[in-house]
Order: structure tokens, then sequence, then C-alpha cells
């Protein structure tokens, strides 16, 4: 029977953060997820967010393609850097976002791709929600994973982000 | 004045520590959101002017065409 079990859990406190990292990933499951509830600086109502696996910032080696709704139209492209989503200083008070990611097989041996799905919380017209998928080429074990904002310098405080793994049997 | 934080959680040891930004760190986490930000507004304006010359093409305002959708 498969498990899910939460690994750890960060929330942030005053000041916030530039970014969340979670590192020392062990290979023991067989899928992560991480569910995150952030709000960041950027003067918008939404924001992206941005993975680093590894420490890994060389941007030839991520692609990525979502699928998004702004309340008032649609859109799709490749901006791998921009998923889905954080909501922003623009937003409603007190409105976080609602995230989930999916990175599945984190410790194999091929490249690692992940899914993610989430939605810029806002009491507005303009409220982002997206599907999103990524790609990333390194073929080592995923041992750290870094939320990082598109635009925003600071995640801000009361953000939180979960990391889970799941075991298939 | 302090540089920002990151937040680093050590998933194996549960030990959670705030890392403060190098010079260096901050200056390419400001190049990075001033790159994107740009590079968003730029696509925003070249998909809102593809937008404008379909319309103008029909013959038509963004009025009219969400109330011919509607």
């Amino acid at each position: 029977m498969a498990t899910f079990i939460k690994i750890a859990t960060v929330e942030l406190g005053a000041g916030g953060a530039s970014t969340i990292d979670f590192t020392s990933i062990s290979a023991t499951w067989t899928d992560l997820v991480i569910k995150i509830s952030a709000r960041t600086n950027r003067t918008l109502e939404v924001d992206g967010i941005k993975l680093s696996f590894n420490s890994d910032t060389n941007a030839a080696n991520y692609s990525g393609k979502r699928l998004y709704g702004t309340g008032t139209s649609t859109g799709t492209d490749s901006v791998w850097y921009a998923m889905p989503f954080m909501s922003a200083a623009n937003a409603t008070s007190s409105c976080f976002s609602n995230t989930e990611i999916v990175i599945p097989n984190y410790a194999g041996s091929t490249q690692k791709r992940w899914s993610i799905d989430g939605v810029g919380e806002n009491n507005g017209t303009t409220t982002y929600l997206g599907l999103g998928t990524g790609l990333w080429t390194g073929t080592a074990a995923i041992t750290s994973v870094s939320i990082i904002p598109e635009v925003g310098t600071t995640i801000l405080q009361y953000s939180s982000a979960t990391l889970y793994g799941i075991k298939k049997s | 004045m302090a540089n920002p934080t990151r937040i680093e959680k050590n998933c194996t040891t549960g030990e959670e520590i705030i890392i403060e930004l190098t010079d260096e760190e901050v200056a390419e986490m400001e190049a990075r959101a001033a790159e994107h930000q740009a590079q968003r507004e730029a696509e925003e304006t070249a998909a809102a002017a593809a937008k404008a010359a379909v319309l103008a093409k029909l013959g038509i305002t963004e009025e009219e065409l969400r109330a011919a959708l509607a």
C-alpha cells in the first residue's frame, strides 16, 4: 500500500525569505509532493514559481509548458520559470496561493519531470490559476529543491511550504 | 542594512537555517527579477498588439467581440 508522509515543512517568520530550500532529501521515497501557500512582494496580483534542483541554476537545463487563466483571458507558453503560482502584493490582503507540485521518480537516474497546479488567490477579477509541467535534464537523484519567486525578491511572512514523500510500497 | 535571507531546511536532520545572501547573490536575484519582468512585459505587449491587429482585421472592437461570444 502506498504511503504519503510529511518530510519537512517551512513556515516563514518576520521578514520572509528570498527562497525556500529543502536540502538533504534522502532517496527513501518514490515520488515527492510539495504543497505551497505563499505570497511575494511582487507588485502584481500574482507571481510565478521557479524550481531549482540540486543547486543547478543553469537555465539551459530547464524547460516547461504552462496553461493558465487570468480571470479575463487564457494563455499557454513555455515560461518554465513562472509556473502557477504564488499570490503577490497587489492581491487582496491576507490572500495566499494554493499550489501543489508533484515530482515523480525523483531519485531515479533519468531526467526529472514535474507537474504543478496552482492558483494565486485573490478576491478580485484578476485571479490567476494554471497547470504546468517541467523538465530538468539532470540525471542525478534530486537531493534539494529550491522554491524561487519569478520576480518578487521576498516570499512573505506566513508563507509555507511542505515537502511530502510518497512511497509506492 | 542586512541582505535578504533564504531559508534552508535540512530534510534529514530537521535543522532550519536562515542564511543571508551575499552581495553577489542579491545582485543576481535582482537582475533575474528585472529580466523576467521585462521579458513578461514585452510578451504581454506583443500579445496585445497581435490581438489588436486581429480585431482591426475583423473590423470590430474587443467589447463587440466579448458581446458576440457571451
